[in-house]
């Protein structure tokens, strides 16, 4: 019975995505264009050299810290819609850091991806007070906390570290991830060192959450608030701290722009969208550190891949976004999906 | 013989278990009919096939002698069958009348029709002496009487097979004995009911036929009056249970639990707790009888640090632990077995071995610096898995997945392992079957000959009198009476609970 529910894990996702992929080929045949042909330009965006694929890898590492950011948090119980706000100020920390701050790449890079985990953590931790001490629904004030990291970062930027073309100065050498062996490789892709910093922080999230008495504390919150308070844990300290180390993630995502894809960061207009996409990772991903790297894979790819579909079969953009939300779509009805195998299986009978 | 219900050699799967095997339940017009089992023996999923909820893998189904195929819910409906559910499908903001006639509104030029359907609703009511005030507001009616709507409801849908499902479960021994005439007088009426239980002393009162089911298969059908609770008790469990709760006197020693002028306010600042004064000794058990809601769940609240203490003090031996937070007051000796295992005795969607170590799982050797030891926790869960014979696949299972008496034997693993200097024991054997309570009952008192203190609080009088070395009686947030259980009567403790005086009162 449990080798049958872990199948069904992992059948229905792929099931979604196949679903997603055949009603965006209906969609875009109505729309005109060709499926078959858009797909495998798609696929070949994807896998067809590796520079596609250390872009998807490059595309991956912010969205891997996202979707832990969200995932972290559902798992002990929070919802996490401020990962975008969280980001936006752990980016501007790792810029300030990586340019303001003199000091050997050894220190210099780790101190700089720490102060975008310092930011988040501490961002993230106003809707955690707000909510443990004034039962503030974390929803309203994260998506609220968004707004306030977009325009103070990028009011910061205005006043304090404004270079030509409304961004920042490059980050130092000594902080940056970039990496000309990896760019090598890749046929000069944009990719990084990030997507080892993003792995070992799905490592630390699945040690955190699954290995430590921290952790059990935290899932036990999530879980039941009444059965841990009677067990004598402080759901209200734990509320805050699932916060912070969700928004710690979240922070770390934005150094992955800061010091790995841009090296500096611009008077955002709107939102990145990063950290939004986490959430979708996470849905994906079923909330566990595994599954999140393969959702950003997914997302990351499908992104990617997206390019070449617009640049060879004349697919836009905006379709491939069409395909991404039907698959989330399907993922998110899995109730749908099981109820059609159910179907198939019993032989079309009701 | 004509059947109002004939269901025959039911046969239900789930993956993995076999929740209904080879189950026939006939029931008579005009009979009560007890249907017997006990926790996760699967009566419910009986019922359920019967409401055409489960599909049975085998079996046919009878009403009124026609076969029912493939029912659903809506058929079971439109057969008359009506089910009173345990916990009760009504909405509080609503009135009596309205919940009623929910989703069967009689309606006059497009508006609904209270007026009528209120005058229905009472017609009914006075049919069956439900005694039922058609314009109240659920929130402001007793819980007795909010079970009677539920019957209303059932009725006013031209139910005439009603399914009791446990409901004697929430009421006071008044309210039973209200609640059994009622029946009585349905069946006078021309109705038929099953009545699930796991209470004997209800189906020699009240039922003429038993049918009783033993872990999924049927055991078989008796006459009530050919029987006796002893047998009965022994078709469920499937050996012979000893309802004498065995016990030596208590040797009571010092005082372990001190609560002095206790004040406990509740969430509108009203006094729940008012002026409170209780002592528990080494040795023996306190069984606190009252009425729910005269401040138990304040109480037991406070003193485990779950509820600010408004005014007074609790000491724990020396120690005091008056708004000291829960973990500090488990660590001072305190266990608890809590009313509602779901809420707070558990975290379902853990495991049974994560359970186990609820209160203890940042100590060694369960964890170390911080990090979790699986070894020694699954270890321990195993072990007490074992002692307490909790059902269980194995300790990975969620707690989710066990039936509510082994979630019980669970917790009460857990708690009684800890070997506390004093052990609270709330509702502890609410909703369990004879066996389990039998085994339950028997643990606390090993506790207490170990010289631990307990305090008991049940709504079950009988428990609290066959259980217990004192009682206290709580009436309005105070202890109104402390009686010896060797010389009171289920009649007097109800008379006490319900603010009577009585004649001979020993006060402390």
């Amino acid at each position: 019975m449990q080798n049958n529910t872990k199948k069904i894990k992992f059948i229905v996702p792929l099931i979604s995505v196949f679903l997603g992929l055949l009603i965006g080929g209906i969609i875009m045949l109505i729309s005109g264009y060709k499926p078959i042909e858009a797909y495998v330009a798609l696929f070949q965006g994807i896998f067809g050299g590796s520079y596609y694929i250390g872009e998807t890898i490059r595309q991956m590492s912010p969205l891997i810290l996202s979707g832990l950011a969200v995932a972290f948090a559902f798992r002990t119980g929070l919802f996490n819609i401020g990962v975008e706000g969280q980001l936006l100020v752990g980016w501007l920390a790792a810029v300030y850091v990586g340019i303001f701050v003199d000091a050997p790449a050894i220190i210099h890079i780790p101190l700089a991806v720490l102060a975008a985990g310092v930011a988040g953590a501490l961002w993230g931790s106003v809707p955690g007070i707000l909510k443990a001490r004034f039962k503030v629904h974390e929803v309203i004030t994260t998506i609220m906390m968004n707004y306030i990291a977009l325009y103070s970062t990028n009011e910061i930027i205005r006043n304090f570290m404004l270079a030509p073309g409304e961004r920042t100065e490059n980050v130092k050498e000594s902080a940056s991830l970039a990496s000309p062996f990896l760019q090598s490789i890749t046929e000069y892709s944009t990719l990084h060192f990030g997507i080892i910093v993003a792995i070992v922080a799905a490592v630390i999230m699945w040690f955190l959450l699954w290995r430590t008495t921290l952790g059990y504390e935290l899932r036990a919150v999530g879980f039941n608030q009444h059965a841990s308070q009677y067990a004598g844990i402080n759901v209200s300290k734990n509320i805050v701290l699932s916060m912070a180390i969700s928004g710690a993630f979240a922070g770390i995502a934005g150094s992955m722009e800061g010091l790995g894809t841009y090296q500096y960061m611009t008077i955002n207009a709107g939102f990145t969208g990063v950290g939004f996409d986490g959430i979708a990772v996470a849905l994906l991903g079923a909330n566990s550190a595994i599954g999140v790297i393969l959702g950003a894979a997914l997302f990351g790819g499908l992104k990617i891949g997206a390019l070449n579909m617009q640049a060879i079969a004349g697919v836009p953009t905006e379709l491939v976004g069409v395909v991404i939300a039907l698959i989330i779509f399907f993922v998110a009805c899995s109730y749908l999906v099981h109820w059609l195998m159910n179907r198939v299986n019993r032989g079309g009978k009701i | 013989m004509e059947y109002v219900i004939d269901m025959r050699n039911i046969r239900k799967e789930f993956p993995g278990i076999v929740a209904n095997d080879n189950i026939t339940l006939q029931v008579k017009k005009g009979e009560i009919h007890a249907l017997l089992g006990e926790n996760g023996a699967g009566k419910s999923t009986l019922m359920n096939v019967l409401f055409g909820l489960y599909e049975p893998e085998q079996g046919e189904i009878f009403v009124k002698g026609n076969k029912v195929v493939n029912n659903d819910p809506n058929i079971a409906n439109s057969l008359g069958i009506g089910m009173v559910h345990q916990h009760f499908m009504l909405v509080d903001k609503f009135t009596v009348t309205e919940n009623i006639i929910l989703g069967k509104e009689p309606t006059k030029g497009g508006r609904v029709d209270l007026q009528t359907a209120a005058k229905e609703v009472q017609a009914l009511s006075d049919q069956y002496g439900l005694r039922v005030d058609p314009n109240a507001k659920i929130e402001n009616i007793s819980v007795g009487m909010q079970q009677r709507v539920e019957i209303l409801k059932t009725l006013y849908r031209g139910a005439d097979i009603l399914i009791f499902d446990e409901p004697t479960a929430v009421l006071t021994p008044q309210e039973i004995v209200e609640l059994i005439q009622i029946m009585k007088k349905l069946v006078n009426e021309g109705k038929s009911i099953i009545l699930i239980t796991h209470k004997l002393k209800e189906i020699m009162e009240v039922c003429d036929r038993c049918t009783v089911i033993r872990r999924g298969r049927g055991v078989g059908t008796v006459d009530v009056s050919d029987s006796n609770p002893d047998s009965l008790a022994a078709m469920m469990v499937g050996r012979e249970v000893n309802f004498k709760v065995e016990k030596n006197d208590a040797v009571p020693k010092e005082a372990v639990l001190k609560i002095k002028d206790l004040v406990v306010q509740d969430s509108r600042k009203v006094p729940a707790v008012n002026g409170l004064n209780l002592t528990v000794h080494a040795g023996e058990i306190v069984g606190i009888a009252g009425v729910d809601g005269n401040g138990q769940s304040e109480l037991l609240e406070a003193i485990t640090g779950l509820h600010k203490v408004h005014e007074g003090s609790i000491h724990l031996r020396d120690k005091e632990i008056t708004n000291k937070s829960p973990r500090n007051v488990t660590e001072n000796g305190l266990s608890h077995i809590p009313q509602d295992r779901h809420k707070h005795g558990l975290v379902l969607d853990f495991s049974v071995g994560e359970n186990m170590v609820l209160q203890t799982y940042y100590q060694k050797p369960y964890s170390k610096s911080g990090i979790l030891n699986f070894k020694p926790i699954f270890d321990k869960a195993k072990k007490l898995i074992e002692e307490y014979d909790v059902r269980t696949p194995d300790a990975y299972t969620p707690a989710r997945a066990l039936s509510g008496g082994n979630q019980q034997k669970a917790i009460i693993a857990r708690e009684v392992d800890r070997d506390p200097d004093f052990l609270i024991a709330a509702q502890p054997t609410r909703g369990l079957d004879v066996g389990a309570i039998e085994f339950i009952h028997s643990k606390l008192i090993e506790q207490r000959d170990n010289g631990k203190a307990v305090l008991l609080v049940s709504f079950e009088l009988e428990e609290i009198i066959n259980v217990s070395d004192r009682i206290a009686v709580m009436y309005e947030g105070k202890i109104v009476a402390i009686v010896n259980p060797k010389e009171t009567t289920e009649q007097e403790l109800g008379l006490l609970m319900a603010g009577g005086k009585r004649g001979t009162v020993h006060a402390e």
